[in-house]
């Protein structure tokens, strides 16, 4: 890169047009490009504002999301019934909530600003995750090729053909029974006391991370294989580099991108999982509002109450859509080549 | 190509067996048995129930039970029974002597159907739903790419990278009400929940009605659960066929002055199908597991709901049976891709 940036300083004196390029590293490059995509700005713009959201629930929403108000079932204010004009008949009326109540009185609008912190947490810790787990095993396995390599990616392969929803149903259902058999004191004790603190969402997370990491331990290793035998990590090794140097400093900073851009393509998928889990049941303990759960509530009455399933559901499509623009960009913005042409 | 096939489907037996040993383990994990109650069982009762599903033995002797009647194929003088316990899949008889292949054993939930019942009767409308969704999926997704591929940068390419975004954006269970609420309840074009296809199948799970009864249940599932996959087909169609529209070939086919039509048609479309053929396996996979989804939020009667009760009922054949078939389908799917792959690009070879 800076080879290129100085050709072109002596070709413009040359030319007799003192052109002055301002040195940029790789990175502020991609932020450049990154700002110059609109969608990409809408989007980034889109989470900033939902995180602001999620973190400031309690001020964004004044009312509770767990009190019932239970005379104010299925209640809607004016405006929703002019959006779906055959609630008229039979809705009743209340503009004290912005988006109506549920099925047991509780504030829509709550529940909807407070579900983003579980879509959320989901997004942000579901890659990271992934990311350490797919990175870790992905370059040893790359680096040190030969038996380990075959061995580590063969196992790969055979968690692969599991299919991964079926198989986090399977693990979610195992950590929420068993928490109740587990005695004091253990790990797994503390691990559950943890999952309850977080109203549910800790097991979320191993169950999203134990089934997504493989596509990244496969991207990281095809990754460490075309940077492996380049001329400066033959450097590295000849000034005596240990292995674990090699791998921090020289390949990881090298392949980052192409993963960081995958897993945040990878984001919209493991929302979508949250929702689908807490729809079954299986996700977030009540009363802790999860989107999916609030499809799954308003779905049984989606005839007569259809704003208690629809809003919930613009929310998780919002929430994806903006990760999504924000994702294109990425790639776009780190990796040209992957545009397709251009 | 034919060691090639051979050694993969070697491989994947081991790749099966293990997935079924994970599934095993995983499943009796779970505390609790089939048979626990909110209100105990009497010890007696309890017993004999175990008993009857050999659920006394020692695990190891359960797993290999299980993998030898579903596995291995029976060669017996004694022709199929009613027996709940003797139904398998594959009956064959030749002369006095049967070959019985695949029993993956009773429902302990619905006391009255094995699994086998489950896969014939509710497996068949999860099949249609997924295919029904393959195929809006390529229908959708393969004109949209094209079009904005050679349109590129203009309002068609814009218009279809817009639907693409739109369609990976929303899942199924954003897409599912809202498809049931504005078309089935306040358009009311199609009935909001349900499935139309009726028994007996024809090819094993083709609906015998495959009529305007069977499509007014079916339109709307296949196209929330496919749109998402067109997305990717549409995307990745465009990518490489705007790759490959600036290849050497295609200049040398202009060059000698073929038509548009037909250096479109015959050279750049068939090898930029290439990729896309190859994401063909992920994405089935997606539309299969997908069907579970779907199948929820449309009350359509096929494995989904099946596989979810299993679950909290422990059923432990229902779980075993499901995850083992899907599984087969993957790795099946995938070796598909891959020949078919081969297939296509001549330069390809595996041995």
């Amino acid at each position: 890169m800076a080879q290129v940036k100085l050709e072109s300083e002596t070709l413009g004196s040359a030319g007799g047009i003192p052109t002055i390029h301002k040195r940029e590293s790789l990175f502020q490059d991609a932020i450049r490009r990154l700002v110059r995509n609109r969608a990409a700005v809408v989007g980034g713009t889109l989470i900033i504002v939902l995180i602001l959201m999620a973190v400031f629930a309690p001020l964004v929403a004044v009312k509770s999301f767990e009190i019932q108000v239970l005379v104010d079932q299925n209640k809607v204010p004016e405006w929703i019934t002019d959006i779906f004009p055959t609630m008229k008949p039979y809705a009743q009326i209340s503009n004290d909530y912005p988006f109506g109540a549920d099925y047991v009185g509780r504030d829509l609008f709550s529940r909807i600003v407070y579900g983003a912190r579980v879509s959320l947490a989901v997004a942000f810790i579901g890659p990271l995750i992934s990311l350490l787990i797919g990175v870790i095993y992905g370059s040893i396995s790359g680096y040190f090729g030969g038996r380990v390599d075959n061995i580590m990616m063969r196992i790969v392969d055979i968690l692969y053909a599991f299919p991964s929803l079926l198989f986090i149903i399977l693990l979610l259902a195992f950590f929420r029974s068993t928490i109740s058999d587990i005695q004091p004191g253990t790990p797994a004790y503390a691990l559950s006391k943890l999952d309850e603190a977080m109203g549910g969402m800790f097991f979320i997370f191993v169950g999203i991370g134990l089934t997504a990491w493989e596509t990244m331990a496969r991207l990281t290793r095809g990754q460490v294989l075309s940077v492996r035998e380049k001329e400066f990590i033959e450097a590295a090794h000849t000034i005596g580099a240990s292995n674990l140097r090699i791998m921090f400093r020289h390949i990881l900073p090298n392949i980052l991108g192409p993963l960081v851009v995958a897993e945040t393509l990878a984001i919209p998928g493991y929302i979508s999982t949250e929702a689908f889990l807490s729809f079954i049941g299986l996700g977030v303990n009540p009363p802790t509002p999860s989107w999916g759960a609030m499809i799954s509530d308003g779905a049984t009455t989606i005839r007569t109450y259809p704003n208690q399933t629809i809003f919930p559901a613009l929310a998780l499509a919002i929430t994806m859509f903006a990760f999504n623009f924000l994702g294109d960009g990425l790639r776009d913005a780190l990796d040209p080549r992957l545009r397709g042409t251009q | 190509m034919g060691r090639y096939v051979i050694r993969r489907l070697l491989y994947m037996v081991v790749v099966i067996l293990v997935v079924s040993i994970i599934t095993f383990g995983l499943m009796h994990a779970i505390p609790g048995g089939p048979f626990s109650r909110e209100k105990a069982l009497p010890a007696e009762t309890l017993k004999v129930l175990e008993e009857r599903y050999h659920l006394d033995d020692p695990l190891w002797k359960q797993y290999i039970d299980y993998i030898y009647n579903v596995l291995i194929p029976h060669v017996t003088t004694t022709p199929p029974s009613t027996e709940l316990s003797d139904d398998f899949m594959v009956n064959v008889q030749i002369g006095s002597v049967w070959i019985r292949w695949m029993n993956f054993g009773p429902s302990f939930k619905s006391r009255s159907r094995t699994v086998n019942d489950i896969f014939r009767d509710n497996l068949p409308i999860s099949a249609q739903l997924g295919t029904m969704a393959l195929i809006i999926a390529i229908l959708i997704g393969m004109p949209l790419g094209i079009l904005a591929a050679l349109k590129q940068n203009t309002i068609w390419d814009y218009f279809g990278m817009g639907v693409a975004i739109f369609g990976v954006s929303v899942p199924v269970i954003v897409l599912g009400p809202i498809f049931v609420w504005v078309f089935g309840v306040a358009l009311k074009w199609f009935p909001p929940t349900g499935w139309g296809g009726k028994p007996p199948w024809v090819f094993g799970f083709l609906p015998s009605n495959l009529g305007w009864d069977f499509f007014k249940y079916a339109i709307m599932p296949s196209v929330a659960l496919g749109l998402g996959s067109s997305a990717v087909i549409a995307r990745l169609t465009r990518a490489t066929l705007l790759q490959t529209v600036r290849e050497d070939y295609i200049r040398t086919a202009r060059s000698k002055g073929l038509q548009e039509r037909v250096i479109i048609t015959r050279h750049a479309l068939k090898n930029s199908m290439i990729p896309v053929i190859t994401i063909l396996g992920p994405l089935f996979a997606a539309l299969v597991t997908g069907t579970f989804v779907t199948e929820l939020m449309f009350g359509i009667p096929g494995m989904g709901k099946y596989f979810v009760t299993s679950i909290t009922n422990r059923d432990y054949p229902v779980i075993m049976g499901t995850i083992l078939l899907y599984a087969v389908f993957l790795v099946f799917a995938n070796l598909l891709v891959d020949i078919m792959y081969a297939y296509l690009d001549p330069r390809i070879r595996y041995d």
